[in-house]
């Protein structure tokens, strides 16, 4: 099958790979790159396991072209962590028993990362819109959505 | 809420303080940087994925299996059918003597629900693997299907699978299993009022997150390590053995953090097949369910028919119960005749009831074989039994909670199927759950206690 050369930045990192064409990104990241923190639940689209950013931009990896992906900024749970120091999401997924299985966590934290770049301080009201696109089966979503409110509100105090 | 420390002192030795406390969970550092291991987290050089041909039938005949042009399709590598597995016909209880077996790992002369699993096909990539599937051409003459529990157990319906000979799974007590205890007939004729209601259920589907799936290595000198998310790592790794005809010893099975399984990883449907796959290729084997075969293939909640029939005193008493339970298992027997047995010691419920009658069935349909989830046998019989006791407290016009509190067990009553009550505490927690529903309820209620003075 035809490969075509990609190029982007993973978590910082320079990458370049031959990609089938058609390939998604989430195999790329996966079986290539071996990051596998997004994590395929679905396949469709549906469950948000696989939620990266992609320049910014809150995305799906398992119906994200890797090929088009060529010079994109790509940020993944796994590279969250900087120099070993949890983010505060991290912190708070933590504290407010916000995983269980933690099938769903990575992608569940990419996209409350997505929500609270582009808005510091969110509502309640804005915390499930933005997790909407996230299922998980074994905690419920409430210690989620606590531990998002509480990363929000350190993250604030550290920036007071 | 204040945890009632003093009913519980002569029972633990410690003092308690783990309860009310928050405790972080050991491996959540993992999941939140994304470096927890799932067995799909790996992938091999030269790795085959499994594609399954399912049945579209619910019940239907196989003619003629035309593999021609699936074989020919670019990237595909091998195909299994049911003349390549060594011992083709399984059960996974078969390790506690739960016979007899009756389900094969591919199907061989019929197929008895849609979704059955027929053809195997290996591949290089998905892609290839699905295409050929679909190039499989199964030749099938298609039989009457029975649906339901009902039209299961109705005289002359098809007989659903051979290996039981009859509808509904035989138990060594017989078609039901059975609890008898007082007499219930007696029961009724006491009775000031008698309520007969029957509840339905539906199949529920555990829903993981993560597909259940396995991925395989041949390691060398016949022996095999096989990644897999299973819930039952010994039923997987006994009947891989029995299914290949292999001693355990070749076996290497890896678990891990399992991505959510509510009881729907506990039926052995990918491991011997993929393990097999890899033997006969020599090639590390994917076999991952799609999120359609997780849904529409692996083993649901079983559904349930449930007939009870109550006898009631005007005070509060239930003097009789009689209870038919039927469990839907689809077509083969899985984990259903323990669940429908599970169900005949509980139906009594957490009540201490003088006359009770239970009847237990595990009936076969051609539906998706169904299974564990999460207290099966007994979780939709306490939705019955709960909406039977609301029914009951409105007809003779009492308090539901109160209600419960004349019925509930306590230490030393005699259960219906004969173990005496031991460390009971409904009527403590209906203490609590009153205080805390602001649900009040008389007095002499609030002043009762599970304990009985020896």
């Amino acid at each position: 099958m035809a490969r075509v050369p990609v190029q982007f930045t993973l978590n910082g990192e320079e990458k370049a790979e031959f990609v089938e064409s058609g390939a998604t990104l989430l195999k790329v990241l996966r079986d290539k790159l071996g990051d596998t923190s997004p994590k395929g639940g679905c396949h469709q689209g549906t469950c948000g396991a696989c939620s990266v950013i992609v320049d910014g931009e809150l995305r799906l990896s398992c119906l994200t072209l890797a090929e088009t992906c060529g010079g994109a900024d790509i940020l993944t749970a796994g590279g969250l962590a900087a120099d070993g120091r949890l983010h505060p999401l991290q912190r708070a997924f933590m504290d407010e028993f916000a995983a269980q299985c933690g099938f769903c966590t990575p992608g569940m934290i990419m996209a409350a990362r997505a929500l609270l770049d582009r808005n510091p301080n969110p509502t309640r009201d804005d915390v499930v819109e933005a997790l909407s696109g996230n299922v998980c089966r074994c905690t419920g979503y409430e210690p989620i959505i606590r531990a998002v409110l509480t990363a929000a509100r350190s993250n604030s105090q550290n920036a007071a | 809420m204040k945890l009632a420390k003093s009913y519980f002192a002569d029972q633990r030795k410690d003092d308690l303080r783990e309860l009310g406390q928050g405790l972080q969970r050991a491996d959540v550092p993992g999941h939140v940087t994304g470096k927890t291991a799932y067995f799909a987290d790996r992938t091999f050089p030269g790795m085959l994925y499994l594609k399954m041909v399912r049945s579209p039938h619910h019940h239907a005949r196989i003619r003629s299996i035309d593999l021609s042009e699936a074989e020919r399709h670019p990237g595909v590598h091998r195909i299994l059918t049911h003349k390549d597995i060594p011992h083709n016909l399984y059960t996974v209880l078969i390790l506690i003597q739960v016979g007899p077996e009756d389900e094969h790992v591919l199907a061989e002369d019929k197929v008895r629900w849609k979704g059955e699993a027929v053809v195997a096909v290996l591949a290089d990539s998905e892609r290839a693997a699905s295409e050929a599937a679909a190039r499989v051409k199964i030749d099938y003459e298609v039989l009457p299907a029975v649906l339901d529990i009902e039209a299961a157990l109705a005289p002359g319906a098809p007989v659903v699978n051979e290996h039981h000979g009859q509808n509904h799974y035989m138990y060594d007590s017989g078609p039901s299993r059975k609890v008898r205890f007082g007499d219930v007939a007696k029961g009724f004729a006491e009775a000031d009022h008698v309520l007969e209601q029957t509840y339905w259920s539906s199949p529920i589907e555990q829903a993981p997150m993560e597909t259940t799936g396995c991925i395989v290595t041949p390691d060398g000198n016949d022996r095999f390590t096989c990644y897999t998310n299973t819930q039952a790592m010994f039923f997987t790794l006994d009947n891989t053995s029995i299914i290949l005809q292999m001693p355990g010893h070749k076996l290497h099975l890896v678990g891990g953090t399992v991505g959510g399984g509510f009881g729907g990883k506990v039926d052995v449907t990918v491991e011997p097949i993929a393990i097999l796959a890899a033997k006969l290729t020599g090639r590390p084997v994917s076999f991952i369910y799609s999120r359609y075969e997780e849904m529409q293939v692996s083993s649901p909640r079983a559904a349930e028919k449930i007939v009870l029939k109550d006898g009631v005193m005007k005070d509060g008493r239930i003097v009789a119960r009689q209870v038919w339970g039927y469990t839907d298992a689809g077509a083969y027997s899985r984990h259903s005749p323990y669940g429908a047995q599970k169900g005949a010691a509980h139906y009594p419920g957490p009540y201490t009831i003088p006359n009770v009658w239970v009847d237990t069935w595990c009936v076969y349909t051609n539906r998706t074989p169904s299974s564990a989830m999460r207290g099966f046998g007994v979780t939709i019989a306490d939705f019955a039994l709960e909406v039977q006791m609301d029914k009951l407290a409105r007809l003779i016009g009492m308090d539901p909670l109160e209600f419960r509190f004349v019925n509930a067990y306590r230490d030393g009553d005699m259960k219906a199927h004969r173990q005496e009550t031991t460390g009971a505490a409904l009527i403590e927690c209906m203490q609590e759950a009153s205080r805390v529903a602001s649900w009040p309820v008389a007095e002499k209620y609030m002043n009762m206690s599970s304990y009985r003075e020896s």
